[in-house]
């Protein structure tokens, strides 16, 4: 049976160094296989947080050999069996313990963001809702929550500027929302200031990261900064709106 | 509170393996040397219309009426003003058109953003981004949002490059199809790729609608909207071989007007 080896990160807030352990591999095994066996055979008290272990549940994100991953999805074998593979809680939220970082900041985030709202007048038919209306909306539901995106994106990572950005998971969300055929809420003022859509440089790397490949990018923030752009940036599209008599 | 684990600080850190520094140094060396390379085309104010060098008899002699123009130098001004002595390059009247389209546009944000600014290099690599980062929310970067009007003149310009084309072929004793021809076609169709992949025609033809069931209107827009995003999803593909496309062209053109190599008429008809 081969061996491997891995470099761990143990600490908390104080303080931490990065411990090597040597595990037994298997074949398809992940690095969440190599960090349970870890915790079973070598140190009870490494902390890991994980549940599904089929990429579903977003919990078990770490940074593996520098880069953003889910541990159940990475496996072993994509790397040199001669050099340590190195395992590091995600570097953008603060330290719980060993892998476990806490990311309360993002749902702190989306509960600022204001839910789908229905037209309340009473006089709009009922709308039945079609395949292509939705198509768009979908692809966004796929999201797990594992804020790979935002531990990636520069503008939280290197910037820290959590005060002024939402982040691309939260671009997600309110794509999601103000793409909604029935939502009446007009989400461009907040997306321009509060959520900071302006602040994203398009270079992509929440895309490159997301383990249920969405086109974070493509699809959901370029097509918001193009509304905003409509309503901040666009006189020709502000004449239309006032010759039409829209908002 | 608790703080986050930043044990890899200044540009340039990380604790990635792989060569991640080999897209950005790539995509850095292909673009300074295509601005290299159309500074120069631009400033040359030479050998872009065959017909007016020095080789120009020997095309006449080809019975061609039209002119194969190069696409640096496209639509044809035959002005001649000068600034202090210097005789002022048409090309710089129209450089500024493509060119915007280039810069303000959605992929070759992210190529210059990693490769020129490193905000960041490479994803999870330390950059230049600081504490103070406002990304496109301020000057200049904030001018990136008048990308569909630089979109507007780049869609004429695939007109004007396809009337090139013609004229290309338009010979005294009637129409005839050069390697040239071939040449200019190929630099329209891949402009016309990316152009019409572009991300401002995506929102524009119907990325901004909310519902596409409601009216036919709206129907009709789904449809051009899924197209637009057909070429969208290769936006970054046709990126780069229109860049290709568009060096070449002139780079033919050049050739031939300085004599280096002959515009083979292919059939005339």
């Amino acid at each position: 049976m081969s061996k491997i080896t891995l470099s761990v990160y143990r600490g908390d807030a104080n303080g931490g160094e990065m411990k090597t352990y040597t595990v037994d591999t298997f074949p398809g095994m992940v690095v969440l296989d190599a960090i349970h066996q870890i915790q079973a055979e070598q140190d009870g008290t490494l902390a890991c947080r994980w549940n599904c272990k089929a990429a579903k549940c977003g919990s078990c994100s770490a940074e593996v050999n520098g880069m953003p991953k889910l541990m159940c999805k990475t496996r072993v074998d994509d790397y040199p069996a001669d050099q340590p593979i190195v395992v590091h809680p995600l570097r953008t939220f603060p330290i719980v313990k060993d892998l476990v970082a806490d990311v309360s900041w993002n749902f702190e985030v989306s509960k600022s963001i204001p839910i789908l709202k229905l037209a309340d007048d009473g006089s709009a038919e009922p709308l039945r809702m079609q395949q292509v209306d939705v198509d768009r909306i979908q692809e966004f539901r796929k999201c797990i929550e594992c804020f790979l995106c935002q531990t990636v994106c520069h503008v939280l990572r290197d910037g820290d500027r959590k005060d002024i950005f939402f982040g691309p998971r939260q671009m997600v969300r309110l794509a999601s929302l103000e793409m909604h055929p029935l939502d009446v809420l007009d989400r461009r003022p907040m997306l321009r200031e509060t959520a900071g859509v302006g602040i994203c440089n398009i270079t992509k790397c929440c895309t490159e990261v997301c383990p249920e490949h969405i086109h974070i990018t493509d699809n959901a923030i370029i097509p918001l900064k193009e509304r905003v752009a409509d309503t901040y940036f666009d006189p020709v599209q502000k004449v239309l709106r006032w010759v039409g008599g829209r908002k | 509170m608790a703080t986050t684990i930043r044990d890899s600080r200044g540009s340039g850190k990380t604790a990635r393996r792989d060569a991640w520094w080999l897209q950005p140094l790539l995509t850095a060396t292909v673009l300074t040397a295509f601005i290299i390379y159309a500074t120069f085309r631009t400033f040359e104010n030479d050998n872009f219309l065959p017909e007016l060098s020095r080789n120009a008899s020997a095309l006449w002699e080809s019975g061609r009426v039209g002119h194969l123009l190069s696409p640096f130098y496209s639509p044809l001004f035959l002005v001649d003003w000068q600034v202090m002595g210097y005789h002022v390059s048409p090309a710089i009247l129209i450089l500024p058109f493509p060119l915007s389209f280039r810069l303000t546009c959605y992929y070759y944000r992210k190529a210059y953003y990693r490769s020129f600014f490193m905000a960041p290099p490479a994803c999870a690599v330390q950059g230049t981004t600081k504490k103070t980062y406002r990304g496109e929310q301020v000057f200049p970067f904030v001018i990136q949002n008048l990308h569909r009007f630089a979109f507007y003149a780049a869609f004429i310009f695939i007109f004007i490059l396809a009337y090139d084309v013609v004229l290309s072929m338009k010979y005294v004793d009637g129409w005839g199809i050069s390697l040239g021809t071939f040449v200019l076609l190929l630099n329209v169709l891949l402009l016309a790729g990316y152009t019409l992949g572009c991300h401002s025609l995506r929102h524009l033809v119907g990325g901004k609608l909310n519902c596409y069931s409601c009216s036919l209107a709206a129907k009709t827009r789904h449809g051009l909207w899924k197209k637009v995003t057909f070429l969208n999803e290769r936006h970054a593909l046709y990126a780069w071989v229109s860049l290709f496309g568009v060096a070449l062209a002139d780079l033919y053109v050049r050739f031939v007007c300085a004599g280096v190599i002959t515009d083979w008429v292919l059939v005339k008809f």
